[in-house]
């Protein structure tokens, strides 16, 4: 019998493949970046209205100058030793014993000539205007493990956890909110035992 | 009686559903087209240094991008080898950034233009003098919140 009137039926059956061929050639190609970096936060325009008054010993003065070299406390360091010397400065906790001041905490020297407890502490950072990117993210990036580490100390003693970790946990958009509340009040107390202070003056020209 | 009863003629015919996978081809075929990826077009060397204490920058509509770094050598001829900013797609001075971030700040929702983040992608080769002034640009327009954008790596790479 002899087909009626009509179009014939094209076989479709293949397109499937075509488009996921497509599919997948787009899935392969594109490339979903997350970026990632340093946080760092600027001061205000407007300096505060009474600035405290701080103690020569509790800054910790890192100059970069326009070949990368590190002067560190008025010594020239190399990059490597950076991250230990702010962590014997920062964890340092020289007030005596029984003083307002004094670190419970600490792990430090104790040194009286170097700064008196982590809150009080300060790390100036100070580059040319010829200094690389790149040198200055590393000096960024050296200064900000050592926060880490001594925070990552004091998380572990506490808590038994990371704080980068935590920190992680708690910024992530996943986390449930009930972990969050608990995570926010640790993360919080951590930071308080030592808080990032890093400041960065304006760029020298010579 | 078979149990498939045979149409009878003058019964509508079913609708031909070979020409749908053309018209979903259509569609795939406009939407890539019409699909810009912005970041595809970085007129400026970016290749950014590395760090291993970063943070993810979750929150993409929460970002402003900032792109500095020598003009690719297509752009060199016209605005020579030194650093320089890139906001969307042309060079800039530096004055011209707190215009740019307010601008940027102005088109986000209201509920955010006090959370926004500035990224700063900038070529490790850069100098810090143009990031010293971009910095105060930031300072002036109120934008605190920047991020340094890295790769994850050896920070010491960065030396070489």
């Amino acid at each position: 019998m002899a087909r009626r009137a009509g179009a014939p039926e094209v076989n479709a059956g293949s397109m499937a493949d075509i488009a996921f061929l497509l599919l997948i050639f787009f899935l392969v190609t594109t490339t979903i970046a997350t970026d990632a970096g340093l946080d760092r936060m600027l001061p205000p325009m407007e300096p505060p209205e009474n600035p405290p008054i701080i103690r020569q010993k509790n800054i910790f003065t890192v100059n970069i100058n326009k070949n990368g070299q590190l002067l560190v406390e008025e010594e020239l360091t190399d990059l490597k030793d950076l991250r230990e010397k702010a962590i014997a400065f920062l964890d340092n906790g020289g007030a005596p014993s029984g003083s307002e001041e004094y670190c419970n905490y600490c792990k430090g020297k104790r040194d009286a000539e170097s700064s008196d407890n982590p809150s009080k502490a300060i790390i100036s950072l100070k580059n040319d205007r010829e200094t690389r990117y790149g040198t200055y993210i590393t000096v960024q990036n050296e200064l900000v493990a050592a926060y880490n580490e001594l925070r990552n100390r004091e998380a572990q003693r506490l808590y038994g956890m990371d704080y980068t970790a935590m920190e992680a946990l708690y910024l992530n958009p996943e986390t449930e909110s009930s972990v969050k509340d608990e995570l926010k009040d640790k993360v919080t107390n951590i930071q308080g035992l030592f808080p990032q202070k890093l400041s960065e003056a304006e760029t020298s020209t010579n | 009686m078979s149990k498939f009863a045979k149409k009878k003629d003058g019964d509508i015919p079913a609708v031909s559903t070979a020409s749908l996978p053309d018209i979903v081809f259509m569609l795939l075929f406009f939407f890539m087209t019409v699909t810009v990826m912005k970041d595809s077009d970085i007129m400026v060397e970016n290749t950014l240094p590395n760090a291993t204490e970063i943070k993810k920058l979750e929150k993409k509509d929460r970002v402003i991008y900032l792109y500095v770094g020598k003009p690719t050598t297509e752009y060199q001829k016209q605005y020579g080898t030194e650093s320089k900013i890139q906001l969307n797609d042309k060079f800039a001075n530096v004055n011209e950034v707190g215009d740019y971030i307010l601008a940027e700040r102005a088109k986000k929702p209201q509920e955010l233009q006090n959370v926004l983040t500035t990224a700063l992608k900038v070529d490790k080769e850069a100098n810090m003098g143009i990031i010293s002034d971009i910095k105060q640009e930031l300072r002036k327009v109120n934008a605190l919140k920047v991020n340094y954008t890295t790769y994850e790596g050896d920070a010491f790479n960065n030396l070489k």
